[in-house]
């Protein structure tokens, strides 16, 4: 009856810098859905991708141990040889092939090469009837819902003879109808014998369907529990129990007058026009005063800086602006830059640097105006600025020409930093300033955020890290499915009250 | 003592700085390099071609040669830099050389139109038009999002028949001689020629042409002002400077390259109108790539779009004029084409786009954006010139010519990425 299918043993991964796992134990029971819950980064992801082959065999130390054998996977082929599929997050479906196409990709029905159109087609229906899906397999992957999309990619991993079917965040875009179906479907598939990992912070869900939950923090895990006897409040104690120790430099705020006022401010998504990203959110932020803004992944937190910094983000958006009470116009960057805003990007290789150039040539593109005359660039000064500023923000490389690519996360993140520092903002929005990079450095980037506030900057930070939020904020905002949920001072929050307001949140939606 | 190898990090140095010789050379390998491989190739067909390929004539040819091809590498290190390419460039110009070709002998104006028909008007006129080529072709990749590639493959197309179509497949010349001057015409020897061996029986005579070499010299001494001057103010703003042998060897050598190129033309018949085009817009382009904030954002287009919008850069309107500059410069190169060859043919410029491409990518720019120099591309312009000179001269076959061309660019590419992944 409660025979083990699967076990990790003393997993270790280590990337460059960071050590993402740190001997994880994992142990699931044939038959049971089993619940993996931690805070964002805290290591969830990884240890799936450890376990499907995402990172072969080798690049981690540990065992796994699966129907009592330890497997070496190279690579999901291999995983999936024995029946584990993993679902991820970001569904990997092809767009513009068709449903049935899509579910025997990579496995198609063909002899010697040539499909068998009716043959796939057939299955491919057989599959969608399983999961409850009554598309036209002929119709294409683009046309149909998120939430049907969800369940191609599960019929997909039935197709394969899945044993263990991982999900990542399933239903984290989904509405409320969608993920209670999806939902119901797992636990169909359990009375069927399939083994399930969901990967959730949607503490409702786990408790609803769950048999065990496994909760993971920092790259360890901390306990395994029955869902049985166990409250909603005991895994959150669990998922962020740490204290706050000094990891954050000592704070003393000046918070002045009101430097920035967003009212009413409404975002839709950039390709589903008709799906609302952001609702109706208002802030504001003084002058001298650290605000961050909490909630889990998707809740629109990026969405809603980038759409307030020179429309970065979606489309039809509404809403004003204000900085020192008078109304701005922000709807381009060079505006909102000019009006004294600087939004520093949470995926800097994306979004914020240019790789293959070096240190100096990152830290003024985005005030080149500041060292230039009619055009032209006056070479000296803004060698000058570049030095500055890596003394500033202590950016540790050979020089201001040493190329941002080869430099470490930590420093990467501060050249991003120096880069906004030199447009001179008076509103600073950092968005997961932390992200991916040491304790060390980390500490840096809390102390040079202390002292621009005490320059009478005011600084919006989105974390992902509550203790993060806690150890260097005033003020926080609570966000979740676009909204603003919550409001408090840093003083009086907690990391459970930050939950509970998310939870509750989620509670009355569905 | 210890030899220092790299310059050291913390904080900015109180007094100036000299980088070691080797970290220096280094540093500029890759320029140095290019340039290195041209004068090889150089001395390679001096030899092979017994001493024909350095002859005032051959050179002053090489020149002419590769004049149109170097105006649009210009353009085309812009475009390739900015994350595109521009494909359409040759049809461009044999389009642009036949309107020139209409405007000045083709089309019978009225006479209240017949200032259209002067050399200068038409000139100007084809420049615009040019441009506003360049400029459609940038809306629609710029603001519709439309590739690169298919936009300006379509452009090939549409001129390529266009070209045909105006000039009613025929060829149409002679030009004015005035037209003429710009690819044939040499700048007048003001100051009279220097004779330093006067024309005898069974010797043949030289002189030189004066005004060039003054001009060299001039140029030579400018060069060396500017260089000096920069480097004390450098120093005296604390600034790194390169090693002081390095500063002078490199400057020597390239003044002594200079005059020896200059003094070659000067035997000939002077220096080439073209040439002098060309050396002004050689140094526009160096200047706006290396010091002006609109080169620097094309830069920072190609190395990363999203970035570079999220940091305030109108990406969109950047990569615009980046197409209008190409269009404006095709139109340049045709008309130099088309007054070279003394009219405009329906098959002009056809292809000319591939070794404009060809030679921004030997002069390392990179073809996935944000990386090259002008002077690469101008280097790699010459290299590619100088071998279809030199293997002309030799009588190597056409067929053997593309082939050794061909090896050469994936050669070049080659190198520069394998140099690439060993020093990441």
């Amino acid at each position: 009856m409660t025979k083990t299918i699967l076990e990790m043993r003393n997993i270790t991964k280590t990337f460059p810098g960071v050590k993402a796992l740190s001997d994880v134990n994992l142990d699931v029971r044939e038959g049971e859905i089993h619940a993996i819950c931690g805070e964002n980064g805290a290591g969830k992801s990884t240890l799936m991708k450890v376990l499907s082959g995402v990172y072969p065999h080798g690049s981690y130390e540990g065992q796994i141990i699966y129907k009592g054998e330890e497997q070496h996977f190279r690579s999901i082929r291999d995983s999936e040889h024995k029946g584990i599929v993993i679902i991820h997050q970001e569904l990997a479906l092809v767009p513009l092939l068709s449903i049935a196409e899509n579910i025997f990709l990579g496995n198609e029905q063909a002899t010697a090469g040539v499909i068998d159109w009716d043959e796939t087609r057939d299955g491919a229906r057989k599959l969608l009837s399983m999961v409850g899906l009554s598309e036209d397999p002929d119709t294409l992957v683009t046309n149909i819902g998120v939430g049907k999309q969800q369940l191609v990619e599960i019929a997909k991993a039935l197709s394969k003879q899945v044993q263990l079917l991982i999900l990542d965040e399933p239903t984290a875009s989904l509405s409320e109808k969608d993920s209670a179906a999806l939902l119901a479907l797992l636990l169909e598939f359990k009375s069927q014998g399939i083994t399930s990992i969901i990967i959730s912070h949607k503490l409702n869900e786990i408790s609803r369907i769950a048999d065990r939950v496994t909760v993971i923090r920092d790259g360890k895990t901390i306990e395994t529990m029955d869902t049985t006897d166990i409250s909603e409040d005991r895994i959150i104690t669990s998922m962020v129990g740490r204290s706050l120790d000094d990891r954050y430099p000592p704070r003393t705020p000046h918070v002045g007058e009101v430097v920035l006022e967003v009212k009413n401010w409404s975002v839709y998504h950039p390709q589903h026009r008709e799906r609302q990203i952001i609702k109706n959110i208002d802030i504001t932020l003084r002058r001298g005063e650290v605000v961050g803004i909490a909630g889990l992944m998707g809740a629109g937190r990026t969405e809603f800086a980038m759409s307030l910094f020179g429309k970065s983000y979606g489309q039809k958006i509404t809403g004003e602006v204000y900085m020192h009470g008078q109304k701005v116009d922000v709807s381009t960057v060079e505006r909102a830059v000019g009006r004294g805003i600087a939004y520093a990007t949470e995926d800097r290789k994306t979004y914020g640097l240019n790789l293959i150039d070096h240190v100096k040539h990152n830290t003024t593109i985005a005030n080149l105006t500041g060292i230039s005359r009619f055009g032209v660039i006056d070479d000296l000064a803004e060698t000058d600025v570049a030095n500055e500023y890596r003394k500033k923000t202590n950016i540790r490389s050979s020089s201001v020409y040493q190329t941002v690519g080869n430099l470490s996360g930590g420093n990467q993140q501060k050249v991003v930093l120096s880069k906004w520092l030199f447009a001179n903002p008076e509103v600073l929005i950092l968005d997961e300033p932390t992200r991916g990079i040491d304790v060390g450095a980390k500490y840096e980037i809390y102390t040079i955020i202390n002292q621009l506030a005490a320059q009478g900057k005011a600084i919006l930070v989105i974390s992902s890290e509550m203790p993060e939020l806690l150890g260097i904020t005033d003020r926080l905002y609570v966000m979740n499915e676009g909204r603003i949920v919550g409001e408090m001072a840093t003083s009086e929050a907690s990391q459970e009250q930050i939950m509970r307001s998310i939870v509750r949140a989620e509670g009355k939606a569905s | 003592m210890t030899t220092e190898t790299a310059p050291t990090g913390a904080g900015a140095p109180a007094k100036p700085q000299e980088l070691s010789l080797w970290g220096a050379l280094q540093a500029n390998m890759r320029d140095y390099g290019l340039l290195l491989a041209l004068i090889l190739i150089m001395l390679f067909f001096q030899y092979f071609t017994n001493g024909v390929l350095f002859k005032p004539v051959n050179l002053t040819n090489i020149i002419l040669q590769n004049s149109y091809i170097i105006v649009m590498a210009l353009g085309m290190l812009l475009v390739i830099v900015a994350g595109h390419i521009d494909l359409s460039v040759g049809s461009v110009s044999g389009f642009i050389g036949a309107l020139a070709a209409m405007l000045m002998i083709g089309w019978k104006f009225p006479p209240e139109l017949a200032f259209l028909a002067n050399p200068i008007v038409a000139g100007i006129i084809c420049l615009v038009v040019g441009a506003i080529i360049g400029a459609a072709q940038g809306y629609l990749i710029a603001y519709h999002r439309i590739p690169s590639f298919i936009v300006t493959l379509a452009g090939m197309l549409i001129f390529k028949g266009l070209s045909l179509a105006i000039l009613a497949g025929k060829s149409v010349g002679p030009f004015p001689a005035e037209f003429q001057l710009l690819s044939a015409g040499f700048i007048p020897d003001i100051i009279g020629p220097t004779v330093v061996v006067p024309d005898g029986e069974g010797v043949q005579g030289l002189s030189l042409h004066t005004t060039t070499l003054v001009l060299a010299i001039i140029g030579i001494v400018a060069m060396m002002f500017f260089a000096i001057r920069t480097r004390a103010r450098r120093s005296s703003r604390g600034h790194e400077v390169e090693p002081f042998s390095l500063f002078v060897l490199k400057n020597v050598v390239i003044a002594a390259l200079i005059l020896f190129f200059s003094y070659m033309l000067a035997s000939y018949r002077g220096l080439p109108n073209v040439l002098v085009v060309m050396g002004i817009l050689i140094a526009l382009f160096v200047f706006m790539t290396k010091r002006m904030t609109f080169g620097r954002r094309i830069y920072a287009l190609g190395g990363n779009v999203k970035a570079a919008a999220l940091s305030g850069i109108k990406t969109e309107r950047l990569t615009f004029y980046v197409f209008a500059i190409m269009g404006a410069l095709a139109a340049l190169a045709g008309m130099i084409y088309a007054a070279r060859l003394n009219s405009a043919t329906p098959k002009a410029g056809q292809g000319l786009e591939l070794d404009v491409i060809a030679a921004v990518f030997i002069g390392g720019a990179s073809a996935l954006g944000g990386v090259g120099a002008v002077a690469g591309a101008v280097i790699g312009a010459f290299i590619m010139g100088v071998m279809n000179n030199g293997m002309s001269i030799m009588g190597v076959n056409i067929d053997w010519q593309q082939m050794i061309k061909g090896v050469v660019l994936l050669a070049a590419v080659f190198f520069d990425l394998y140099n690439k992944n060993k020093s990441a």
